[in-house]
């Protein structure tokens, strides 16, 4: 897929000049800087072509929502994104991610250092079992190497406020993670990813196995995050993509087939295999 | 097998054809019985507006019950939005038909009319019935084309309208018509005029449901992209 000037695939137009990107579509312009973008990014599991030459932008302090059936690589592509899917035995991935203008994949790229600029958040809440809740938000700093104990109690603080968590567990820090409850779980790994301040955050279905006043709480959240940090966010769930996101993009079988404003996709979807799969026609 | 939405959608559709048909019945009652100076189905244009009415709720219980429940999006999304709507339109469709109705028993009453006035009205009445039924035909076959051409027609039934005016008022000047009788020729194509006007909200909405293009009030449009 051609990725500079227009783009088969887009609901609209891309126009890129000096880094800043207009998404044009059906309404205003939709304008804001690239943070991170796929450059013909290709995924396999073993000999399985998991995700096909995708070119995709993810704007700074937006939420994307990424979109597709089940097995439609959404998922993959999103661990791409930050190098985690290369983790997976038998995994591999080629092509560019461009996080604020780098390769991520560039030889000099080390994925560790990748993920403290592009967090992730995944479907189950995982706080680690063994750790209290101040512990879990303060463990990446940690092993970043900051020790002064005032820091990392400031930052596990503001991280703690920043998720909404911090007056529900102020007088318990030093209670287990797993004493929580799942959405407030949710909300330590979320405060947990931002301790490292990253500009990104991936979010793997992040709700989808809490209750519904979780959820609203955490899409409440993201809207808020999105002030300072660039969120994109695969999930099943079209209404929240709908509620939450400035951007969609639909994979189906590892194409992207279109991406373009929510708005927009959730109304009025250039491509027929959008329409039929937002209308519940497949997937 | 069908998903609840599209089952939904297809009981809408046909919710919305039927009363189309009531509102064309109407409008084909009251303005025959105003051409062939007859008010004896006054009281049918009424019935058929009540039953009108009950479909107008039926409707939007039906719509909000979709949109609760279904959480549509896309063109299933586009068609209930429409439909809510449109059904608003065919319910003032209805009263208007029987303001046409109650105008007409009245201004029969009267002096019979002018040759004008009566073959401006003859011209009238059948362009306004062909724009409601040319829209209810582009939202029975999902059809564009057959929109814009009934937001075209609204032009010639202002226009009638516009003329039926000027001569009625014309002859009240004169004192050849009585007040009360041009007052009420005035209100039937008035009214006449404001069936045309819901006649191009439904080809706005079909177009709208169709397509995706809002193509309502263009010069607001361009006034609200201006900086």
């Amino acid at each position: 897929m051609e990725h500079n000037g227009s783009y088969s695939g887009h609901n609209g137009s891309y126009s890129s000049h000096n880094g800043h990107v207009s998404l044009v579509g059906h309404g205003d312009n939709f304008e804001s800087q690239t943070i991170l973008e796929s450059k013909d990014l290709d995924a396999w599991f073993g000999s399985h072509h998991v995700v096909k030459s995708v070119s995709l932008h993810f704007f700074s302090r937006t939420v994307s929502a990424i979109i597709g059936p089940s097995g439609c690589g959404k998922s993959t592509f999103l661990r791409c994104l930050n190098r985690m899917h290369e983790e997976i035995p038998g995994a591999r991935a080629k092509g560019v991610v461009n996080f604020q203008g780098k390769n991520i994949y560039d030889m000099f790229s080390e994925p560790a250092n990748v993920r403290r600029h592009i967090g992730m958040v995944f479907q189950k809440p995982n706080p680690f079992p063994a750790m209290s809740i101040f512990e879990n938000v303060i463990i990446g700093l940690k092993l970043a190497g900051v020790k002064k104990g005032y820091v990392l109690n400031d930052i596990a603080e503001a991280c703690l406020k920043q998720v909404g968590l911090w007056d529900e567990v102020k007088d318990k820090l030093s209670a287990p993670g797993l004493s929580l409850s799942g959405g407030q779980q949710q909300r330590l790994c979320i405060a947990r990813a931002l301790a490292m301040a990253p500009e990104v955050i991936l979010m793997d279905e992040p709700t989808s196995a809490l209750d519904p006043i979780s959820t609203a709480r955490i899409e409440e959240l993201l809207v808020e995050l999105k002030k300072t940090v660039s969120i994109v966010i695969v999930t099943h769930n079209m209404q929240q993509a709908a509620r939450i996101s400035d951007t969609t993009a639909f994979l189906l079988s590892g194409d992207l087939v279109e991406f373009g404003r929510t708005g927009e996709i959730f109304t009025n979807p250039r491509k027929s295999e959008t329409e039929r799969y937002i209308t519940g026609r497949f997937g | 097998m069908d998903r609840h939405v599209q089952v939904g959608i297809h009981e809408l559709k046909n919710k919305i054809i039927e009363m189309g048909g009531l509102a064309e019945e109407a409008i084909a009652l009251a303005v025959e019985g105003f051409l062939a100076s007859s008010s004896q189905r006054a009281q049918d244009v009424k019935d058929i507006e009540n039953r009108i009415n009950r479909l107008h709720i039926l409707v939007d219980e039906l719509c909000v019950r979709l949109l609760a429940t279904q959480q549509p999006m896309g063109s299933d999304l586009r068609f209930i939005v429409a439909v809510i709507k449109i059904n608003a339109d065919l319910e003032r469709i209805g009263d208007q038909a029987v303001n046409v109705s109650g105008n007409a028993k009245r201004a029969l009453a009267g002096r019979p009319l002018d040759l004008d006035t009566r073959n401006d009205f003859a011209a009238m009445c059948p362009a306004t019935r062909d724009m409601v039924r040319s829209a209810l035909d582009a939202f029975v076959r999902n059809d564009q084309r057959v929109a814009e051409k009934v937001l075209k027609m609204d032009d010639v039934v202002d226009g009638l309208k516009n003329a039926i005016f000027a001569k009625t008022i014309e002859l009240m000047e004169q004192g050849t018509l009585g007040v009360k009788q041009g007052l009420d020729l005035i209100l039937i194509a008035r009214n006449l005029e404001k069936i045309g006007d819901h006649a191009s909200n439904i080809a706005e909405d079909v177009i709208y449901a169709t397509s995706g293009q809002d193509v309502r009030h263009p010069y607001s449009r361009t006034e609200l992209k201006s900086p």
